[in-house]
Formats: structure tokens, sequence, C-alpha cells
């Protein structure tokens, strides 16, 4: 798994890439509570690259989530790939995120 | 067609005991999406063994993969570790929201979900995971 951050306006943008399961699910954790910490509390995390999520990946995501919302922050979702959109789905994560399709549908409605 | 392994059960065998497995169910013609189903439920059921049924010992996990004369695929995995029947994991409570949301039940939520039937059982000091794909879900594929 790689993960990339980069400021974008008031949001940082995380690009996470390969597989996100057991063994890397806690360097996400780590990595976002890290962004977190710099006191960034809107982040946009984009999954195009993501090819596999395991559950220990959504528990890592729901974690994040929670200290962010503590914050009165939020992450919104960019880019999801076939597979990792059902399991979001059957997770029921499309209905506490904000999920998009595409970056620039984000400008039209944040 | 029956044939079975067994693994140490560490993280790092995980990747060896998901390709087995995928290669038993590519052998018995199921298709890419039969496969990517198992590869997830394979590797939450290991994942389980590893971090509850072993989180205090060492053991090995037995995998035991068949196709059946009436077209069914089974997946038998199974351990010595402490007994727990993971059916008996509440599912997650999907309306709250993420402050409310709690945070295990996913992994046996998407094993019951992506499966056609999950059985468990506890016999001769073992818990055995019984993971089924029927037939008709292997036609959606093609």
């Amino acid at each position: 798994m790689k993960i990339l951050s980069q400021k974008q306006g008031h949001m940082v943008k995380v690009s996470i890439s390969g597989k996100m399961d057991a063994v890397t699910a806690p360097d996400f954790e780590s990595a976002l509570s890290g962004i977190i910490a710099q006191g960034e509390l809107k982040l946009l995390i984009d999954l195009s690259g993501l090819e596999y999520i395991s559950s220990a990946g959504l528990r890592a995501i729901l974690v994040v989530a929670k200290e962010l919302r503590g914050k009165e922050g939020e992450m919104l979702f960019v880019g999801l790939q076939d597979r990792v959109q059902d399991v979001f789905r059957i997770s029921g994560f499309y209905s506490i995120f904000r999920i998009f399709l595409t970056e620039d549908e984000i400008l039209k409605q944040i | 067609m029956d044939r079975r392994i067994s693994f140490p059960a560490t993280i790092d065998h995980l990747p060896k005991a998901i390709e087995w497995v995928l290669s038993c169910a590519r052998e018995s013609g199921l298709g890419d999406r039969q496969l990517k189903d198992i590869h997830f439920a394979v590797e939450e059921a290991v994942v389980n063994i590893i971090n509850y049924a072993y989180k205090d010992s060492e053991g090995d996990f037995d995998i035991v993969c068949a196709s059946h004369d009436d077209g069914r695929f089974t997946i038998e995995i199974s351990d010595t570790g402490i007994p727990f029947n993971i059916l008996s994991v509440p599912p997650p409570n999907m309306n709250a929201d993420v402050t409310e949301r709690t945070i295990g039940g996913l992994g046996v939520h998407l094993i019951k979900s992506l499966m056609d039937e999950v059985n468990y059982r506890y016999e001769g000091n073992r818990n055995i995971l019984l993971l089924t794909v029927l037939p008709s879900s292997f036609a959606d594929s093609l």
C-alpha cells in the first residue's frame, strides 16, 4: 500500500493505492492520525488506486472517522473502484460517508 | 476433487493460503467474480483465526477445498484455537452514524454477504467454518 498526501486548498488529499488489509491497515491509521495531529480536519481520500480493501481496512477508516468527528472534521471519498464500492456498500459506508465519483463532482457540491 | 493443506496461523502465511484456495477455485471453473469473493472471505476467516482463535497461542489452520458433483464449491477452514462461533457475532449497526457505529463485526458480515452459505461447527477440538459457493452464482459470471 502507498499513501501520498497533498495540501489542496482547505483540504488535504490523501491518495491510497495498492491493498488495504490486515497487514497494511495500521499504516493507514498512523498516517492519517499524523495528518490530523497537524490540525488538518478536512480530508479527501482518493481511492482510485486502491485495488482491495478488507475489513481491517474498513475498521481503520472507521477509527480515523471517529477521531475526526470528535474534532468536527470530515473525510470525503472519491474514485472508488468497483470492488471497493461493493465492500463499502455491503458495510453500510454509503450511509455514513460522503462518497463522490470524481473530484469535479466534489467541487460542485461543497 | 478434494484437496487439503495446512499452514501455520501467522499473517505471513495468509497470501499463500489465499493463493492456494484461489488455484483450487480456478481449477473448478469459478469465474472472476467468485474468485474475488472467495479471496475476500478466506482472508477474513484466516485473519479471525490468527487474531482471535490463536490470540494467546500458536497453531495451524487446515483448508479443504472441494468441488462437488452437484456443482457446489466448498472451502472448509479449521483450527484448534479458542472455540468461537463467528456466526454468533452480531451484525454491525448499519444505520448508526460515525459516532455510534461499532468498529467490530464487519469481517463476519462481509463473509456472510459474499458467500452463498456459511456454516460453523465445533467438532473434536476444532472450529470448523464451511464456506459454500453455489453453482447458480457461477452462472452469473459467465
